[in-house]
């Protein structure tokens, strides 16, 4: 991926290339490992590498709230609901479906049409990391709190209604398998 | 740096992704590649906005909007299927055929034939 910039690589494009590599391998890993609690800590890796990818692209404010939201509270999430599913610990055959050689050639495809398309339409192109504060968190807060601020209001009573959501979700549910419970037990 | 780095970046991560949805039979680590591709265009857009120097930042002010959906999705999503896994004891996604309440008679055997495996019990059909 760096065959672009080897003539000249600076610093900044050697941090990228390698949190890059890590971000690949361990996305691979995720979707091909056979223990469930393992895809959940690589993912871990993938998305702090991700993290790492926006502070070299001097995105620091996204990059922090990828880490707090995505490593802090997607992961315990998704941890917590393996728990929840008695997710088995040691490996386990059946987490590949059948078709995953048709997936594997859907996922080539569409990573080899958008390549193809990303090299045609930007293989001269270069971006200036280096120029001041584009991604600091007082430029990006007067951008969503001046320009942005009603799809950020939408934002806001978006994720209240799904937090209520799930809420409503998990208390019917609760009801429900109480009543499937005991009418096994009488059954 | 050059352009093409992120962007070829966020193309591998997509397509891990995909491979990810397609591929998995357990609805949690489906839920998982979603947020791999989530996480692919996210890439795409800072690399987007930090090239384009955009005044009114709007690549990043989409990529927070879209880790916040992208929170909101997962908060539901696993509500959703730890209610299934309340009702099916199971969590995968080609042994969830019949959209109602409970598996139709025509699943019996199948689901049986499943017992063998373990993580994916048939329980479901004893309601």
């Amino acid at each position: 991926m760096s065959d672009q910039s080897l003539l000249s690589p600076t610093g900044l494009d050697i941090i990228f290339a390698l949190l890059g590599i890590v971000v690949i391998a361990s996305g691979l890993l995720v979707v091909t490992t056979k223990q469930v609690v393992h895809a959940g800590l690589w993912l871990v890796v993938c998305l702090g590498g991700v993290a790492g990818c926006f502070l070299v692209m001097s995105a620091e404010f996204v990059a922090w709230m990828q880490v707090l939201i995505y490593v802090g509270a997607v992961v315990v999430l998704l941890l917590f609901a393996m728990m929840l599913t008695k997710a088995p610990i040691g490996r386990s055959d059946d987490l590949d479906s059948s078709n995953k050689f048709v997936a594997a050639a859907v996922a080539v495809a569409t990573t080899a049409v958008l390549a193809v398309l990303f090299v045609d339409g930007y293989w001269q192109t270069m971006v200036d990391v280096d120029s001041a504060s584009t991604g600091s968190a007082e430029a990006l807060g007067e951008a969503i709190f001046s320009t942005w601020v009603l799809p950020f209001e939408a934002l806001s009573v978006l994720l209240l209604s799904a937090l209520v959501g799930a809420i409503v979700i998990s208390r019917r549910s609760a009801s429900a398998t109480e009543a499937a419970d005991e009418e096994e037990v009488a059954g | 740096m050059h352009l093409l780095m992120p962007l070829l970046l966020s193309a591998a991560l997509f397509g891990i992704g995909i491979y990810g949805v397609l591929a998995r039979r357990n609805a949690i680590l489906i839920l998982m590649s979603v947020e791999l591709m989530l996480n692919a265009s996210n890439i795409s857009l800072i690399a987007f906005d930090i090239w384009l120097q955009d005044t009114l930042r709007t690549g990043q002010s989409l990529a927070v909007f879209i880790i916040t959906i992208a929170a909101a999705e997962i908060g539901l999503g696993l509500a959703i299927v730890l209610m299934i896994y309340r009702q099916r004891r199971t969590i995968a996604i080609d042994d969830l055929v019949s959209l109602g309440e409970k598996l139709a008679t025509r699943n019996t055997t199948r689901d049986t034939a499943r017992d063998t495996t373990g993580y994916t019990t048939g329980q479901g059909t004893a309601r």
